[in-house]
């Protein structure tokens, strides 16, 4: 097991009240910081530590906070994303969960360097029992003097809140969230402005993930510096991964970001191999938006390298061969399971999850979600994923979020990767409804696409 | 106001409730509560949003019943048709799929002899299929009331229907 | 006020300069002709519009003179502001024309195409925009969407199938009316406009969420199945009004006023008038349908390219030389006259007043 930074404690009994977190070490940042450090210095080390967002874009976070508009009596808002709503990912209802402290600690330490005296927790509001956790962490930290007035007489005033959303995805993307906040339907707003410059309520705003500001902890009790050390690359610090699909040992991983695909996959430390002892076919290893990898350009590169759990190196040929980070959410999916159907019901998920704003995105989605039903329904036709391709080109890149995005990607890599299998279900179209296409040759080496 | 068995007025519990709410963001922006009350509403008012409740929270917040309309519809928690009082709500996305999350829907559905999107004729059960709730770990998994349950077997869908018919488990609100 | 600051932006190679703060879809107008791109949501007189429809996006080749690095998406015009020294391609980026043909085909995809009976046709932004931008045919081999029917009042007929979701409607209801009823509800794919609870939009100025509907989804109840737009002949005309500026078109047929609107601009927006957006109150609108309230100014100027125009020769120069000139002295010569070889025609026979119909006897008979 590598470093442990976020969920080392995870086992101690208790670890969720604040007495036991603050025993096994909890808190120190915020003494560190408010004590010892000015706002500047605190951010000065999280663009040390090279910490990048946690939500799924991978953006710099000393960076984003370091954009953030400061003007003259204006007050400013960190508000933490915890709408985590990307198939796969599991990840910061964990944390939230088991070591709520490590949330609230982080955010005392980020608010203090951006100065905001009020923040917010959104946290999709499927987790009702959540809510009432965080609550507890926040009540407790209030009593004992970390949150609320003059923490630890440093003349720092912090208020944290949680607000529950009420089911929309599209809330995850930091200027819907914000306008959920603000009372609104969750539209995404066109940018610029930035929320760093007119955020919620008009005001300058950091949006930040909710492990990204959890691991800020670390970055203060460790330095920036050290922090940067772990990991390889502009990959630093560790990223939790939650696994699930085919596997052993579905859950929550914090790995460091050195190991191999293969070793996550098939260690008994994490995901435990494939369950039923079957064969690997494909992933999709950052939550549902990022293309899905066959086998063979899963665990190796084009280049014929091993490939790394880590943004470079699961990024490495580009869509074309590779795929993204993402958010962690790691789908593993067998040689029994069907790519167009998986490819489906994540197509149904976009169509579902689309603000209908904009006119790519509200009538693509729907478009490639009926098609793709045809397909699996047996009724598709040659021509149809040419016509897929077509469309999911045409919504990429041409939307007001990136939520077209994130709907055209697993689409284009499906049949990217995977046409043949496509191209069965319209030549076997009375068996594609009975039966699933299987591994085919994916187990084999593929020849490298260019 | 009254609709059905409902008076459509928070007792002054929810009331100070509400009141608290608004007062987490800035004057005159209390705009911002309408999420959270609208759950508190759809909680004290029969597990679902008519016309007089939004009509209710927008007065509430001093805003206009549009304004609450266009939010209600817009989120996929909030019921604008009456539901039963316990709500199943199984996930039906990728991760959940290929853990076999249609056997379970199929299961419930046959049981209860309802199909997904129905309400049993008692006004007992409510079957719902949603799309990725972030337990894709777990799956399948459903959402009951504030709660998940997880790791779903017919075994299990069996035994939590029997519990819902005791009253043994915590409903929709 | 101190001197303005002016950027330079070129749109598809012409150069123009535009203060600072200017769109660059604002910019390519003061252009005009094909440089502008088109816009179906974006509308300069309400605030807030735009950005949603992605019709108007285009190709950034240069930021900026300070930072010359292209962008790296499409962006949608109405809502990008001008950089000094930017270069945008509009026409010229076969990137562009490709996402426009790709956003035309999604605008269309769930529309229900009945313009033979929808009283927007001849003046439908949508047609205009699948006229130059769109396919014949569509590869949509699903059913379209449909809504439920709202009626919302005796003056505006809400047809949600047609809607296009700009939000234009809903951004007139905040800024012109003191309480806005309806709104955009639902979301993703079924998203509708609606009041929710079926109540009639009745406020002063509610009737100029028909002006500003690109498409047939609100319309005029007053005007409903009356005449087809271009049969209608329109002209300027103004009354003194307590609550609006007055000055509307009227669309006559004869004598008859069969509809009312406010006076439209060469983007099919309303015009403004000492900086004042032209609205029109509801009185004028839908109740004053007698030529006496209205004192005419003349007709009103319609586009060339409008099927409006079709058949009305408003406008059209006369040239000023005389077929001699063009000729260069030369007399136009008959190559044959055909009342030489046949009677048929014959100017001096007048065909009214002969009974039945006529016969090569009728000539004759004259030529006896």
């Amino acid at each position: 097991m590598g470093r442990q930074l976020l969920l080392a404690k995870k086992d101690v009994e208790g670890i969720r009240y604040f007495d036991t977190y603050r025993r096994e070490g909890g808190y120190r940042s915020v003494e560190k910081a408010l004590k010892t450090m000015s706002p500047d210095a605190v951010t000065e080390e999280v663009k040390k530590s090279g910490l990048r967002g946690r939500g799924g874009a991978g953006f710099p976070a000393g960076m984003k906070w370091s954009f953030l508009a400061k003007p003259e009596g204006v007050p400013r808002h960190l508000v933490v994303n915890a709408d985590e709503s990307e198939p796969g990912t599991f990840k910061d209802r964990y944390l939230m969960e088991y070591i709520p402290h490590s949330l609230i600690e982080g955010m005392v330490v980020s608010s203090f360097a951006l100065g905001s005296n009020v923040s917010y927790i959104y946290i999709r509001g499927e987790y009702a029992w959540i809510v009432e956790i965080l609550e507890q962490a926040i009540q407790e930290a209030k009593n004992n003097g970390f949150l609320g007035k003059n923490i630890l007489g440093s003349g720092f005033d912090c208020e944290i809140y949680v607000q529950r959303g009420a089911g929309a995805y599209i809330c995850g993307e930091e200027t819907a969230l914000i306008e959920s906040l603000e009372g609104k339907r969750g539209n995404p707003r066109i940018k610029p402005p930035f929320p760093a410059i007119k955020g919620v309520w008009d005001r300058p705003t950091v949006v930040n993930n909710v492990e990204t500001i959890a691991a800020v902890v670390p970055v203060i009790n460790e330095g920036g510096e050290e922090y940067a050390k772990i990991g390889v690359g502009k990959s630093t610090g560790t990223k939790l991964i939650s696994a699930c699909g085919n596997i052993n040992n579905p859950g929550v991983f914090e790995i460091d970001m050195t190991i191999s695909v293969e070793e996550f996959i098939y260690s008994d430390e994490y995901c435990g191999g494939i369950k039923n002892n079957k064969r690997l076919k494909a992933c999709i290893p950052g939550g549902s938006s990022v293309p899905i990898l066959p086998a063979n350009l899963l665990l190796k590169t084009a280049k014929g390298e091993s490939r790394l759990m880590n943004y470079e190196s699961l990024a490495d040929g580009g869509f074309a061969t590779g795929t993204s980070m993402g958010s962690g959410g790691f789908i593993v999916l067998d040689e029994d399971q069907c790519v167009v159907k998986h490819t489906y019901t994540l197509a149904r998920f976009y169509r579902h999850e689309s603000c209908g704003q904009c006119s790519p995105c509200r009538e693509g989605t729907g478009w490639m979600e009926k098609l793709l039903l045809r397909f699996e329904n047996g009724m598709g036709k040659m021509s149809d994923i040419d016509l897929l391709w077509d469309i999911q080109r045409r919504i990429e890149g041409n939307t007001i979020c990136p939520l077209g995005d994130a709907a055209a990607w697993p689409v284009a890599a499906a049949i990217r990767h995977f046409r043949d299998e496509f191209e069965w279900h319209v030549t076997n179209a009375a068996e594609a409804t009975t039966r699933n296409y299987g591994l085919a040759h994916y187990a084999e080496p593929l020849s490298v696409v260019a | 106001m009254l609709i059905g068995n409902y008076m459509v007025k928070f007792t002054d519990d929810k009331l100070n409730e509400v009141k608290a709410l608004m007062a987490r963001y800035p004057e005159g922006r209390q705009k911002s509560a309408v999420i959270p009350v609208l759950h508190l509403a759809q909680e004290e008012f029969g597990g679902w949003l008519d016309v007089p409740v939004m009509d209710y929270v927008a007065e509430l917040l001093s805003i206009t019943p549009i304004e609450v309309y266009e939010v209600a519809t817009f989120y996929s928690m909030f019921n604008l048709k009456p539901v039963g009082k316990y709500m199943f709500e199984v996930c039906q996305t990728g991760p959940c799929m290929i853990n076999g999350c249609d056997e379970i829907i199929d299961y419930i559905g046959e049981k209860l002899g309802i199909k997904p999107g129905q309400t049993t004729a008692d006004g007992m059960f409510t079957l719902k299929t949603v799309e990725c709730l972030g337990a894709c770990g777990y799956a399948p998994m459903m959402q009951l009331g504030k709660h998940y349950k997880e790791h779903l077997t017919k075994e299990k869908v069996d035994a939590l229907i029997e519990e819902c018919r005791r009253g043994a488990v915590a409903n929709n609100l | 006020m101190s001197e303005q600051q002016l950027f330079k932006v070129t749109i598809d190679n012409i150069t123009v300069e535009v203060p600072a703060g200017t769109t660059v879809l604002m910019a390519a107008r003061m252009i005009g002709g094909d440089v502008t791109p088109p816009a179906m949501c974006f509308y300069s007189k309400l605030q807030g519009s735009g950005g949603k429809c992605r019709t108007c996006l285009v190709e950034v080749s240069k930021g900026s003179e300070k930072d010359p690095r292209p962008m790296p998406k499409l962006v949608a015009s109405c809502r990008t502001t001008v950089m000094d020294g930017m270069e945008v391609k509009n026409i010229t980026s076969e990137k562009v024309v490709d996402a426009r043909a790709g956003v035309t085909e999604f605008l269309l995809l769930n529309h229900p195409l009945d313009c033979p009976i929808c009283d927007q046709a001849g003046e439908c932004h949508l047609q205009d925009l699948g006229y130059e931008h769109g396919k014949a045919g569509t590869r949509y081999e699903f059913s379209r969407r449909t809504f439920h029917k709202e009626d919302i009042g005796p003056y505006i007929q809400l047809h949600m199938t047609r809607c296009i979701l700009c939000y234009r409607c809903t951004y007139v209801a905040s800024q012109l009316t003191d309480n806005r009823v309806h709104g955009v509800l639902d979301r993703g794919d079924h998203a509708e406009i609606s009041t929710y609870i079926s109540k009639a939009i009745d406020n002063d100025f509610s009737g100029n969420m028909i002006d500003v509907c690109p498409v047939g989804a609100l319309t005029d109840k007053t005007f409903r199945f009356k005449n087809r737009v271009w049969f209608t002949k329109p002209v300027e005309a103004h009354r003194n009004c307590d609550k609006c500026c007055g000055k509307v078109t009227l669309w006559n047929r004869g004598d008859e006023v069969l509809r009312v609107t406010a006076r439209k601009d060469e983007w099919g927006e309303v015009k403004s008038y000492d900086g004042k957006t032209g609205w029109i109150c509801n009185t004028c609108r839908f109740d004053k349908k007698d030529l006496k309230d209205w004192t005419i100014e003349g007709p009103a100027r319609i586009a060339r390219h409008s099927v409006i125009s079709a058949n009305h020769y408003v406008d059209t120069i006369k040239p000023k030389e005389t077929i001699q000139e063009v000729m260069g002295g030369r007399q136009p010569k008959l190559l044959m006259d055909i009342h030489k070889v046949s009677d048929v025609n014959d100017p001096s026979v007048d065909l009214s007043r002969i009974s039945g119909p006529a016969t090569g006897a009728t000539f004759e008979k004259k030529n006896a």
